[in-house]
């Protein structure tokens, strides 16, 4: 190679863009890890006023559900559920517990007989002050709920907070009662 | 027994790879010198342990030894033997182990048969892939051990994924991971030449088998596992763009790069800064891969191996090992003297091109893959698929495979295509344009709804399929070498595959029906009677089969039998596909859920040409298999002739 002419001066600088491209990719890969994994996707309608429905009563025994009910100023608690819906039996202690502590808490029963709901309230108690009758699963797809249970944390102004997917577990009450109160804070 | 035995070679292996790298790197030194003859034995029998530690595990997974927790964990008495043993690689540990085998194997033949690269580079060399061993070494050791024993054996397995529980899959990610880990040697060579700054022919010559065979092994393994999802995950399509899938590509986009600057830089001693660089890059993308694999950091299919602290200790190795490769790289890449030059219009200059679009579309494949993962960062979810992917990277390879009809045919150095090689390169290749361009026309008259990818797709593959063996024309082909027959086989490989994808995104016809027995719908040319669904019984598995009579264009029936599988350990469900192949194409039916009312949801897509996608793969990596062994056979032709010239000499006493 000695007959070649001299090579003309390399840029050293660079040299070095290699290393500093990996640089930026070990900073993100860093991240990456240490970000807490956090796969669930918050639903769109978290945000949102509730859409408007008018439901009838599901049982005798409570009055139904429309959206005026959640415009009172005081912040509530919507649950999805059916009696045909093990881990719904399996968080009605949590509800109870909630109830308890003043929450209010508003049903929607999912494709369900008022024989098989009254069985259930009366087997799991009833911490609802009204349920609504949701045959079709209208007001269910309008906020955007794909299962039972779920349970949505609504404002003064029925604006929906928080979406709780699955059962409530015991450890879930004490989050579910903060985000109560910081919705009743807004 | 075993596994204590297993695990005693597998430290003894790692106190080998440590001496291999204390010694190899003393060996550089004057003083030294005595310790070199040692590097090359003790590399030898690091591959030998290693692979008699793979060989306990295997022993322990036949005998299904349920007092070893990773047998317990993935292992079940009543699986079919093949499974059986490729349980073994389908875990963590496992896989682990399965890749510093294949580092110390590779290692291990190095020592033995490389002779013509210079004695301190090969020291460099095997004292560089030492190191990057080791990492893995303690990866296992300390952080993974597949010996480990549970304090109770325990009463029965807990089986295998059952998506795994296919012939297909046992062997796709052994395939993939051999050339993944096949890199690793292209690395090691890398560091070597940098180390000793010795970049050049003979440098390539060494690096470029390893490269090939890692390459081939790729090629397959993407293939195969196109294949696999294809027919066994029952949404019919062949390739996701998922973030694994990715992991596979990038290597091979970097690997194929390299394939191509390493054959620059062993014929004409020129790419020397940028085949080292593509050296690091390639195997770095393995790692790459393999870290965004194991740790779960992105949202992936594949997700049956995440563990974040896994995903750590590999974050760990990746900065030791590409860090400092590419800091030598960034320090030493200056003093590597330029090669030779070459004119505007020349192979090289082609191979250049090449290589530049392919770094391009491994650049696009990287930032979709991680896109996600930046805008997380900033709070935002987002996914990057198809829509980006498609015609962002076509923009890089169409222009690519157009060149790829011209570039062979150029003379190395410089070429001027006019006079004589104006008829022998570019008419043939402005004819075959002009096919292409016929096909792009008569596409876009005839075939309105077609969209402008798959149609650029079909014309292009119509024109390179006849350009990719115009360098054969004019050759007394039983004298062409084997390479030229893999470089012409893998090209037309390509324009195969390229048609089988854009048919099959342009034709593809799919029909979604709800099915009472006996009913009968049409998808193209097809005509598919729902006959009779049973329930039948494997040997781990129980599933509803669907009797398909299907016909095309009403000629005899052809029986198919999609199932919907339901395994019991772990519970699990596969969509098992079945498919009819004719030369045109490709009937794919699934059996999905029965309805309310009592039909059947049954998918059926009718997909033109679309078995092409895998002859061309499959073409690609026999092309590279062509001029592997033509490379082979050359060595060993000059090896045999160099030992008679020797045996010649000491019998004439000189």
């Amino acid at each position: 190679m000695s007959e070649t002419p001299a090579p003309p001066p390399r840029s050293r600088l660079a040299l070095w863009l290699p290393l500093v491209l990996f640089a930026g990719l070990f900073a993100l890969f860093v991240h990456g890890l240490l970000r807490p994994a956090d796969t669930n996707v918050v639903s769109a309608f978290v945000g949102n006023p509730l859409p408007a429905f008018d439901l009838p009563a599901a049982t005798p025994a409570r009055p139904g559900l429309a959206t005026a009910a959640f415009r009172t100023g005081k912040p509530k608690l919507l649950n999805i559920f059916a009696s045909w819906c093990v881990p719904c039996a399996a968080e009605a202690p949590q509800l109870d517990t909630l109830a308890r502590a003043g929450v209010e808490i508003d049903g929607v029963a999912i494709h369900d007989r008022p024989d098989d709901l009254a069985r259930f309230l009366a087997t799991n108690g009833n911490p609802y002050a009204a349920i609504g009758r949701d045959d079709m699963r209208k007001v269910q797809l309008a906020i955007g709920s794909s299962g039972v249970p779920e349970t949505f944390v609504i404002d003064g102004h029925g604006v929906i907070r928080y979406q709780h997917i699955g059962d409530i577990r015991p450890d879930d009450v004490p989050m579910l009662l903060d985000r109560l109160k910081s919705a009743g804070v807004q | 027994m075993i596994a204590e035995l297993g695990l005693a070679v597998l430290w003894l292996a790692a106190a080998l790879a440590v001496l291999q790298l204390v010694i190899g790197a003393l060996a550089l030194r004057p003083e030294g010198q005595a310790l070199a003859g040692l590097v090359r034995p003790v590399a030898v029998m690091q591959g030998v342990l290693v692979l008699a530690a793979l060989a306990a595990l295997i022993t322990l997974f036949v005998q299904t030894d349920l007092s070893v927790k990773l047998v317990v964990e993935n292992s079940h008495s009543a699986k079919p033997l093949i499974f059986k043993i490729a349980g073994t690689w389908g875990n963590h540990e496992g896989s682990m182990l399965l890749w510093v085998t294949i580092m110390a194997v590779a290692g291990a033949f190095v020592a033995l048969i490389e002779r013509r690269l210079d004695e301190p580079t090969l020291m460099a060399t095997l004292a560089g892939q030492a190191f990057i061993s080791l990492g893995f070494y303690a990866f296992l050791l300390f952080a993974s051990n597949p010996f480990a024993r549970l304090p109770q054996p325990a009463d029965e397995g807990q089986g295998l994924n059952p998506l795994l529980q296919d012939v297909g899959l046992a062997f796709h990610p052994p395939t993939l991971y051999v050339g993944y880990v096949g890199l690793s040697i292209a690395f090691s060579f890398a560091i070597g030449a940098l180390v000793t700054r010795n970049v050049g022919p003979a440098f390539a010559r060494a690096m470029r088998p390893w490269v090939l065979g890692a390459w081939i092994f790729l090629t397959l393994g993407i293939t195969a596992g196109s294949y696999w999802a294809y027919y066994t995950l029952g949404w019919g399509g062949w390739w996701f763009w998922d973030p694994v899938e990715n992991a596979s590509l990038m290597p091979w986009l970097a690997a194929t790069a390299l394939l191509h600057s390493v054959s620059v830089l062993s014929s004409r001693d020129a790419l020397r800064a940028w085949t080292v660089m593509l050296g690091v890059v390639a195997f770095s993308m393995s790692m790459v891969g393999t870290f965004l694999v194991r740790s779960g950091i992105l949202t992936s299919v594949h997700a049956f191996a995440v563990d974040p602290q896994r995903g750590a200790f590999i974050l760990a190795l990746l900065a030791i090992d590409i860090g400092s490769a590419l800091a030598l790289f960034s320090l030493r890449a200056g003093t590597v003297t330029e090669g030779a030059r070459f004119a505007f219009v020349s192979r090289e200059a082609a191979l250049v091109y090449n290589n530049v679009m392919l770094c391009g579309i491994l650049g696009i494949v990287l930032v979709g893959t991680l896109y996600p993962l930046v805008t997380e960062a900033y709070g935002v979810k987002v996914s990057v698929g198809a829509p980006y992917f498609n015609p962002v990277s076509a923009m890089f390879a169409f222009p690519m495979l157009a060149m790829l009809a011209v570039g062979p045919l150029l003379r190395w150095r410089q070429d001027r295509l006019a006079g004589a090689r104006a008829a022998r390169v570019a008419w043939p290749v402005l004819a075959c344009g002009a096919l292409a361009l016929a096909v792009f026309v008569g596409v876009e008259l005839f075939a309105h709804r077609i969209t402008l990818l798959p149609a650029l797709g079909l014309a292009i593959a119509s024109g390179l399929f006849p350009a990719s063996l115009l360098p054969l024309v004019g050759r007394n082909l039983r004298r062409t070498p084997l390479p030229v027959w893999g470089m012409v086989t893998a090209h037309a490989g390509i324009a195969v595959a390229l048609f089988g994808m854009a048919s099959e995104s342009a034709f593809s016809v799919e029909r979604l029906a709800a099915m009472q027995i006996g009913e009968t719908q049409s998808v193209g040319p097809w005509q598919v009677q729902l006959g009779a669904i049973l329930p039948v019984a494997g040997p781990n598995f129980t599933a509803l089969q669907a009797t398909l009579e299907t016909r095309y264009a009403g000629g005899s029936p052809v029986t198919l039998h999609p199932q919907a599988e339901a395994f019991s350990n772990p519970p699990g469900t596969r969509n098992e596909s079945a498919l009819e192949t004719r030369w045109n194409g490709q009937l794919y039916t699934v059996l999905g859920e029965q309805a309310a009312d009592g039909r059947w949801q049954m998918r059926f897509w009718w997909k033109p040409f679309a078995p092409l996608i895998w002859l061309g793969g499959a073409l690609v990596g026999l092309g590279g298999l062509l001029a592997l062994a033509g490379r082979v056979l050359s060595d060993l032709r000059r090896i045999i002739a160099r030992d008679k010239i020797a045996w010649r000499r000491m019998r004439q006493g000189r």
